[in-house]
């Protein structure tokens, strides 16, 4: 298992080296150069050569590739092109509301889908799995936007019980915990309604298989209580392919953290990128990208490997 | 395959022919199990007749939407009326002659941007599967690459750097997003590649292109259009998520997205729901519809997930 985990971490050097590459490339597929942005639309076309020159535009663009990596590596994101204060520092700024609004909105996912998960297996072809699965549906189906907006309209406008947007009262005290919650309830349910619909899906039928094996019957047969089989021996076993959701979950939360923060005014990564795409601010495009491609990366290396230490009955060689 | 399997006898080359008989008359049953497992799944049923209604409303939207959408009328954000079933916009255009043409909008992008992924998939998948070695792991690697950005960021920054357009969009998603497709057709392909019949292809001296398009590929389409049909439906909520941002179609052409993101004042809201209520349902309800419909496709498809998915 040692020499599967080594492997696996060498094979994922090519790719993360792939990830910078792709990264820079889409940037450079922008028209323009980014040089425009520095000077004044009537800069003589010399002094724009210059500048150029000076950002070492000029030359052939494996080389400004390596020049970027150089700089990556040394952990140097670069200047913003609006603010001119280093990416990674803007980033930096932005990225905890990000994170405490994915991390809450998977803690309320995974704490609603699997207990609903294994219900609906061990109430199979019931009105409570119909209910359930049909509730997963709608959870996938429903744009982020929509089901926002939706929630906007009901609780803040009309029911007026939570605000409508922002982190958290602007002026007073800056709001106290609870005002903080208060802010966070509607993002999160938004998030987490795709994510767990998502989630039901795999539970339930990871949980249906795992139900239908011979060590479920064997315990039955032993005289377990019903509850010690369902929650000790398959349980157990229903969860581990799960492991590799969570990459997959991570990827589709950052996505829809851009629409739900756009609609929520959630200063976070989110509404950075939309920012950034308005006022044309590429370097900070990149970073916020390369930022979100490399977390889902780590994700995907860190669940194959949970999955080899949790999983004895596949062999690695 | 590395080395081609040499089969001479004459004998194998009968049996040979007589399973292709075989899996004709296999192939017409089978065609009839699988339309009845699909009507079996009842949702899947309502989702195929919704998801053929919406296509034909697409196709007929000149002879059904009651004005032009882009046509401005003296009364705007009107609520509705005999005249105007949904209102009017805040310029004062029809919100269901917008409603009807948007319909296009999301059929053309999201099947376009499907086909345009699972052509380089297939192509990817079928290489990496089929060469196997140095090919597969290159092609592995790539789709790891690709599969570490998030797919809506990565769109949503595509877009805003090559421009929004319909076309642009279109390719983004397609180009994008080939990824899944190339593994399942990878797995597939090398499951299949060891089957007597690719290995009786090759002793014939068939083209490499020929085993691979017309005899390992029609064995692996299962999982290909399943998950296409979930791929329409991601689609249609992602070009709605860019036009809703800006980034998608832009005015004054009517998208769903587009007509939403004029909904996000409070006025709005609260006092003009013919304004973001219909475009909202509408996409819901297509991507409801096409979700089914994939989900009947994979219980039809795929016997041995019927075990799980109903």
């Amino acid at each position: 298992m040692t020499t599967y985990i080594i492997r696996r971490i060498l094979i994922s050097i090519p790719v993360l080296l792939g990830v910078t590459v792709l990264n820079f490339f889409i940037v450079q597929l922008a028209p323009g150069s980014p040089a425009d942005l520095y000077l004044d639309p009537n800069a003589s076309p010399d002094y724009k050569e210059r500048v150029e020159a000076a950002l070492g535009l000029d030359q052939p663009i494996m080389v400004q590739y390596l020049n970027w990596l150089g700089q990556l590596v040394r952990g140097d994101l670069g200047l913003s092109y609006v603010s001119r204060t280093p990416v990674a520092e803007v980033i930096g700024s932005r990225i905890g509301p990000t994170l405490l609004l994915m991390g809450a909105a998977l803690v309320v996912a995974y704490a609603i889908a699997i207990p609903v998960g294994i219900l609906a297996a061990k109430r199979k072809g019931t009105w409570a799995d119909y209910t359930v699965v049909g509730g997963a549906f709608f959870g996938v189906s429903i744009p982020h936007f929509f089901l926002g907006l939706g929630l906007i309209y009901v609780f803040a406008l009309q029911l007026g019980w939570l605000p409508t947007g922002n982190m958290a009262t602007i002026g007073g005290d800056g709001g106290g915990l609870w005002d903080r919650i208060q802010h966070l309830i509607l993002p999160v349910a938004v998030l987490a309604t795709a994510i767990s619909g998502n989630m039901v899906r795999y539970v339930r039928s990871s949980m249906v298989d795992a139900l239908s094996e011979d060590y479920v019957r064997t315990a039955h047969a032993k005289g377990l209580p019903p509850g010690v089989v369902t929650h000790k021996h398959a349980l157990r076993n229903a969860l581990i392919p799960l492991v590799t959701v969570l990459s997959v979950d991570l990827a589709g939360l950052l996505g829809g953290a851009i629409v739900t923060e756009q609609i929520f005014q959630w200063p976070g990564l989110g509404m950075l990128t939309i920012q950034s795409i308005s006022s044309r601010d590429y370097s900070v495009l990149m970073g916020v990208n390369l930022i979100a491609a490399l977390a889902v990366f780590a994700a995907n290396l860190l669940a194959d490997i949970v999955y080899a230490v949790v999983d004895p009955r596949i062999e690695y060689t | 395959m590395s080395e081609p399997t040499t089969l001479t006898s004459p004998s194998t080359q009968t049996a040979a022919a007589r399973a292709v008989v075989a899996s004709l008359g296999k192939e017409e049953s089978y065609l009839r199990t699988v339309v009845r497992r699909f009507f079996r799944h009842r949702l899947a049923g309502i989702g195929l007749f919704a998801f053929l209604a919406m296509i034909l409303v697409a196709v007929l939207a000149p002879l059904l939407a009651p004005h032009d959408p882009n046509q401005i009328f003296d009364q705007f954000q009107a609520a509705p009326s005999s005249a105007h079933l949904l209102g009017t916009d805040p310029v004062g255009r029809d919100v269901l002659s917008r409603l009807i043409y948007g319909a296009r909008v999301s059929i053309t992008v999201s099947v376009g941007a499907v086909s345009v992924y699972v052509i380089i998939g297939v192509c990817v998948g079928l290489a990496a599967g089929y060469y196997g070695k140095v090919v597969d792991s290159v092609l592995m690697r790539v789709v790891d690459v690709f599969m570490s950005f998030p797919y809506f960021m990565v769109i949503l920054i595509l877009v805003a750097v090559i421009g929004p357009s319909l076309m642009n969009i279109t390719l983004a998603i397609g180009v994008l997003g080939w990824p899944v497709i190339s593994r399942l057709v990878r797995g597939s392909v090398l499951s299949i590649k060891n089957q007597d019949y690719v290995k009786a292809g090759i002793a014939l001296g068939y083209s490499t292109p020929k085993i691979l398009f017309q005899h390992i590929l029609p064995n692996a389409l299962s999982p290909i259009i399943v998950n296409a049909t979930f791929g329409i439906a991601n689609a249609i909520i992602l070009e709605s998520g860019l036009s809703f941002l800006g980034l998608g179609v832009r005015p004054p052409a009517a998208s769903w997205g587009n007509m939403l993101s004029d909904a996000q004042s409070i006025t709005v809201m609260t006092s003009q729901p013919w304004l973001w209520l219909p475009p909202g349902i509408a996409i819901f309800v297509t991507v409801l519809a096409i979700n089914f419909v994939g989900d009947g496709l994979r219980d039809a498809l795929e016997s041995r997930e019927t075990k799980s998915h109903r």
